[in-house]
């Protein structure tokens, strides 16, 4: 029992009228996991969290959604045993803080004694010293304050998953990285599963120990956020998480456990062999801006792929210089240069110069969609 | 003109206070004029000796208020109370359900506020003649009822306590609703999702976030028709025959009628006392009240 996923999605699709915002989803989460559902907005990920909780029914025959090996398709959110911070905190602006906090305790009819101790525990668990603020209105709290209450109410009843929506979109950045800190320390020290619903690339690399990463109702990639990062399957999944420079081409013949592409410019790149890959097709590739180079004409090391081209920009971004680079066939491309200290000074490149963009051949992702 | 104006908006801004002003001047100056002044005008009628032929005379008497306090008036006063609460609470109880079901009605909610504020559209007036048509002994009811068997005599409905009150209810009702639906329409959905994540059923959820969310709400709806059911003349005076006097019929009847100006003025301030008295004990009792109730 206890290895058996403590959430389940087995081909759940959910439908709006004509539009399908799930579309036959699935994937497993495991007991503790922190687990990120990444995407634009209408992707459907905050659909597949209300599924989660219960505020939304999957269709008729429209898959089963587990909680706990149980199939919870049509029980209410209390009837499951799930904790949930709202996006908009969703406080309650009549009560106090300890009331708002003890409000899941009111409702199972808890001794009042447990309650008080619970709800001051759960008040210094998000590091709200119970004695400044229980007594206080969420109208007199800092966005981030209420965030820590909303947190509070919820993990104070022990739910096995906690659903969090979108938490920390309101709140500024230096308390968004403050809690996204604490909340990946919490979900390690209390073992509770977390599924966290966000936009935020980078959110959901820092926290999560897999993402799901949808789009248009599916999921588009599930994986550790260095597997999404270092592999993305498609161009979606390239182009959300982190940026990418994509490439064009057919491919040509193999040698040495690589595949030759030749490119819409004429140009030859070589990139890693698949079985699923054969001549003649046509393949789509993507390299990240940091994993690329820009090299004199002439003096690209060997063994790498380069592309001739002209500076077009060159942007000074602090910890990185951008230089973007116009290829011949009209195309532009990223490089993202380290800041080296030595390297920027003078800034190595001006607009107009003739360079060329390399990268070594296990350095690019073969994209699944061309 | 340009220049002036601009010279003009100039001044005003340099000086918040004129601003303020200059807003609640034309407002407060048509209160002084048009209610202050007559307010203190009846106020020195009822302290002054009756007039024989209606008016008063110069003098200062406490004679008007003295006469007040008599059992057939004390009578009056309480039946006022009475009916003006009952009818706030049949208000209440009539009025949250529909302002509810109005707020979470989606794209039928124009419509129907609509139909809420439709009776405006003609006068009071004509709407309680037309309750007459309805419940009097050959009225639309009673002819029903008798058409389909329910009864054999015509029942007596008009010139009764129940048709007055029917009348106030239906009068006030819009009052009630109103103002809760206002209050409901801005709780946020997400409150009573949390809620029922936290465990709470659907009676507990109403118990404990939606009604006491729409409590400011509920209280406007009750100031709104209970003040003015207590100085209400009209419905008693037409569907209750004249024979429920309530204070308002009172004070008509002594300016109309019984030309007694300082007894009716000095109605008037008692009945105000009380409501001034009556609203300030309910906001006490409302702010004193635990959190979770304001």
């Amino acid at each position: 029992m206890s290895d058996a996923p403590v959430v389940q999605f087995a081909r759940v699709s959910k439908t709006f009228g004509d539009f399908k915002a799930v579309n036959g989803v699935s994937f497993d989460i495991q007991r503790g996991e922190f687990f990120s559902i990444l995407g634009p907005s209408g992707c459907g990920k905050t659909t597949t969290l209300r599924l989660l909780a219960g505020f939304e029914e999957p269709d008729e025959d429209g898959g089963e959604v587990r909680l706990l090996g149980e199939v919870v398709n049509t029980r209410r959110p209390y009837e499951r045993q799930i904790g949930m911070v709202f996006q908009s905190y969703a406080l309650f602006p009549h009560l106090t803080v300890a009331r708002n906090v003890s409000f899941g305790l009111e409702q199972r009819k808890t001794p009042r004694p447990d309650i008080a101790e619970r709800v001051h525990r759960a008040l210094e668990m998000v590091r709200l010293a119970p004695d400044t603020f229980s007594r206080r209105l969420p109208a007199q709290l800092s966005g981030g304050q209420r965030q820590r209450v909303a947190l509070a109410r919820a993990l104070v009843l022990n739910p096995a998953i906690l659903l969090l929506d979108e938490p920390l979109g309101a709140v500024d950045l230096k308390v968004r990285k403050e809690m996204q800190l604490e909340l990946k320390a919490l979900n390690k020290t209390l073992g509770t599963t977390f599924v966290y619903v966000t936009h935020d690339q980078e959110e959901a690399l820092t926290m999560s120990d897999r993402i799901a990463v949808m789009d248009n109702g599916l999921v588009a990639q599930l994986g550790t956020p260095a597997e999404i990062y270092e592999n993305p399957r498609t161009a979606f999944v390239a182009s959300f998480i982190g940026e990418s420079n994509f490439f064009a081409g057919r491919a040509a013949g193999r040698s040495a456990g690589q595949l030759e592409l030749t490119l819409s410019g004429g140009e030859t790149v070589r990139v890693p062999d698949s079985p699923a890959l054969h001549p003649g097709q046509q393949v789509r590739i993507a390299v990240r801006p940091e994993w690329m180079d820009v090299c004199r004409p002439g003096e690209v090391p060997p063994g790498e792929n380069a592309l001739p081209g002209e500076i077009r920009e060159v942007i000074y971004l602090g910890e990185t210089l951008h230089v973007m680079v116009a290829l011949r066939d009209g195309n532009e491309v990223t490089v993202a240069l380290r800041n080296e200290g030595q390297l920027i000074k003078p800034l190595p490149w001006k607009r107009g110069d003739s360079a060329a963009v390399a990268w070594l051949p296990e350095d690019c992702q073969v994209l699944e969609d061309a | 003109m340009p220049l002036l104006r601009e010279r003009v908006l100039g001044w005003l801004h340099r000086r918040p206070e004129a601003q303020a002003w200059s807003l609640l001047g034309p407002g407060i100056g048509f209160l002084v004029v048009f209610f202050l002044i007559p307010l203190l005008i009846m106020f020195a009628y009822s302290v002054m000796p009756r007039g024989e032929y209606g008016g008063v005379e110069r003098g200062f008497t406490l004679e008007a208020y003295q006469r007040f306090f008599v059992p057939i008036y004390l009578t009056i006063l309480i039946r006022t109370f009475v009916v003006a609460i009952i009818c706030t609470v049949i208000c209440l109880a009539l009025g949250y359900p529909v302002a509810y079901a109005v707020a979470r009605s989606g794209r039928w909610k124009n419509l129907l506020l609509f139909l809420v504020v439709l009776p405006f559209w003609t006068s009071f007036l004509v709407r309680t003649f037309a309750m007459i048509f309805l419940m009097r002994d050959t009225g639309l009811i009673n002819t029903w009822l008798l058409k389909l068997g329910f009864i054999r005599e015509p029942l007596t409905i008009l010139y009764t306590p129940f048709s007055v009150m029917a009348g106030l209810v239906y009068g006030f009702l819009p009052f009630m609703i109103l103002p809760i639906y206002a209050s409901l329409e801005k709780l946020d959905n997400s409150l009573l999702e949390a809620a029922e994540v936290l465990g709470a059923r659907p009676a507990a959820r109403f118990r404990q976030v939606t009604l006491p969310l729409s409590l400011p709400g509920v209280v406007a709806g009750c100031l709104l028709v209970f003040i003015p059911a207590l100085g209400s003349f009209l419905t008693s005076d037409l569907l209750g025959g004249a024979k429920q006097l309530m204070i308002g019929n009172l004070v008509q009847n002594q300016f109309a009628s019984a030309r007694n100006w300082p007894f009716g003025s000095a109605a008037s301030f008692i009945l105000m006392a009380l409501v001034l008295a009556a609203v300030l004990v309910y906001l006490r009792i409302r702010d004193d009240a635990p959190e979770g109730a304001r």
